[in-house]
């Protein structure tokens, strides 16, 4: 490749990315009038809550509980070298709490209900539903994309707890059911290095920033969907991709700004 | 029975279209108009712009330059309510676009609900009336996926019709149909025309459908466009309009212009 051909494909990209990002930036604040100017529409809400939430629990549930026995094992054959095996409630409530609950969950969700979200607003796109919806003027923004967004905005941070109470509980199985550490210990350990202001707090910030980049990022990606079978194809992968990527990233600067100075 | 117009009064005009997709012109410089109360059936070979057409009238897409004026409204004007040209338009799309996640009844409802202040009760007698003047009596609460082909297409112009439009736009509503529902649905747009005087816009490849249903035909060729009565424009001495019309397969001819080519 030439340099002039290297700068212009350079170039070609900047512009593509600008594009995208402004692309972004109005279909952020066309959700945002959507969800708050009415008709507000409490039904498709409620089946999203349904499709995005009560779906996932399971794979959550499991997911949490599985965790946290690795990291009850992990961190018990950690602790009792140095004789510290009573912290091991304070290591997996924080390292659950403040990191893995509201990370891992975010990407769970967005592997099974972020992906399920692009696909189905994509194959809308093809099949020329949204375009049915313009023509008989009603705003797609309103029906399809902000009772989703909104909905996985509001399941993020009830499926972070139940991942971090599943992850407790699979920590306790392991620490106290099979290490023989006593209970008390265990969880008064627990008890007393979670702060609620800090730690839960830190904890449903993440979660609820989370929601909205999965949630927003998926509607944002169907409905701008080629309309082909490719085009939904790359429209359901990019999700998964994106929002993986935005929310580890997003996580370190939530820890640096929250975790770090109060 | 609705009284047909006997004057040409245009309903739809295009005023030199300019459109391109991808630096691939599709209209230059179209200009033609749709009859108020008629039916006019839209040929035109693949990629020729017949879809692009109605979706310039709906206002779903803009052109490039040019106008295209629906019932008196600019609807390339940024400041004409679009809203409010979409109140006179119903269309069917080829492949329906009803939504999938709702039933035939609550798909035909939708609309109602949204623009209207009907009851419960006015607006389920309304979707009953429209469902069986499609003949479609009995599949109010089954969901899209679970109609055939041509009962889908069916339940689509229920849809269409159900807000009383002015002007009904039709795209291939006769592709993939068998015999039989071709005809059933032949027959529903041309009492739709007659009853209701509704100006319908078809867009179709089928030259045995248009020779029935249609009061006008334009046909989309390279770089321009014939519009007439289909009988005049099946004896045109065009021989590209007339080789459009003729549906015999005549391979020694193919054969002729693939030598000539080369």
């Amino acid at each position: 490749m030439t340099p002039v051909a290297l700068v212009r494909e350079l170039g070609f990209r900047a512009i593509r990315v600008v594009a995208e990002l402004g692309s972004m930036l109005l279909f952020t604040l066309s959700f945002l009038r959507a969800a708050v100017v009415p008709p507000l529409r409490p039904q498709r809400f409620v089946d999203e809550i349904y499709n995005l939430g009560v779906l996932s629990l399971v794979i959550v549930g499991v997911s949490g509980f599985a965790v946290g026995m690795v990291l009850g094992l992990q961190g018990y054959n950690t602790l009792v070298r140095f004789g510290a095996e009573g912290s091991l409630g304070a290591v997996v409530g924080l390292s659950l709490v403040r990191e893995l609950g509201p990370v891992l969950t975010a990407l769970l969700v967005t592997g099974r209900a972020g992906s399920a979200t692009a696909a189905e607003i994509s194959s809308m796109v093809t099949s020329e539903q949204l375009d049915g919806l313009r023509m008989m003027s009603v705003d797609p923004m309103d029906i399809v994309v902000a009772p989703k967004a909104i909905a996985m905005i509001f399941v993020m941070p009830i499926l972070t707890s139940l991942f971090v109470l599943a992850g407790l509980l699979g920590a306790y199985f392991i620490g106290v059911g099979l290490m023989g550490l006593d209970a008390g210990v265990f969880l008064s350990s627990l008890k007393s290095s979670i702060r609620f202001a800090d730690d839960i707090g830190g904890c449903y910030l993440k979660a609820l920033i989370f929601g909205f980049l999965a949630g927003l990022i998926a509607t944002f990606r169907g409905y701008h969907a080629t309309p082909t079978a490719a085009g939904v194809s790359a429209a359901t992968t990019s999700t998964v991709v994106v929002t993986s990527v935005a929310v580890l990233i997003g996580d370190y600067f939530l820890t640096a700004l929250w975790g770090f100075q109060i | 029975m609705m009284d047909r117009p006997a004057s040409f009064d245009a309903h739809v005009r295009f005023d030199r279209v300019h459109m391109a997709f991808d630096g691939r012109t599709v209209f230059d410089s179209l200009s033609c108009a749709f009859p108020r109360g008629r039916i006019t059936v839209v040929l035109g070979g693949s990629g020729s712009g017949k879809s692009t057409l109605l979706r310039l009238i709906g206002g779903l897409i803009q052109p490039e330059a040019g106008r295209v004026e629906v019932a008196g409204h600019d609807v390339t004007d940024p400041h004409t309510s679009l809203a409010e040209v979409r109140s006179r338009i119903g269309m069917l799309f080829q492949h329906g676009a009803l939504l999938d996640s709702l039933s035939v009844f609550d798909n035909l409802a939708l609309p109602l609900r949204e623009h209207t202040d009907l009851d419960r009760a006015a607006i389920a007698q309304a979707v009953r009336a429209q469902l069986d003047a499609v003949g479609l009596g009995n599949v109010e609460g089954l969901l899209p996926g679970q109609l055939s082909g041509g009962m889908l297409r069916r339940a689509a112009l229920a849809r269409a019709i159900i807000r009383s439009p002015e002007i009904l736009l039709c795209d291939e509503p006769f592709s993939g149909l068998d015999p039989a529902s071709l005809k059933r649905i032949e027959i529903l747009l041309t009492r739709i025309n007659r009853q209701r005087g509704i100006t319908l816009i078809v867009v179709s490849h089928h030259i045995a459908s248009t020779l029935r249903l249609a009061d006008q035909a334009l046909l989309l060729l390279p770089g321009r466009s014939v519009c007439g009565p289909p009988a005049a424009l099946r004896s045109s001495s065009d021989p590209e309009v007339a080789d459009f019309f003729d549906e015999e397969l005549d391979v020694e001819a193919l054969d002729r212009e693939e030598r000539a080519a080369t």
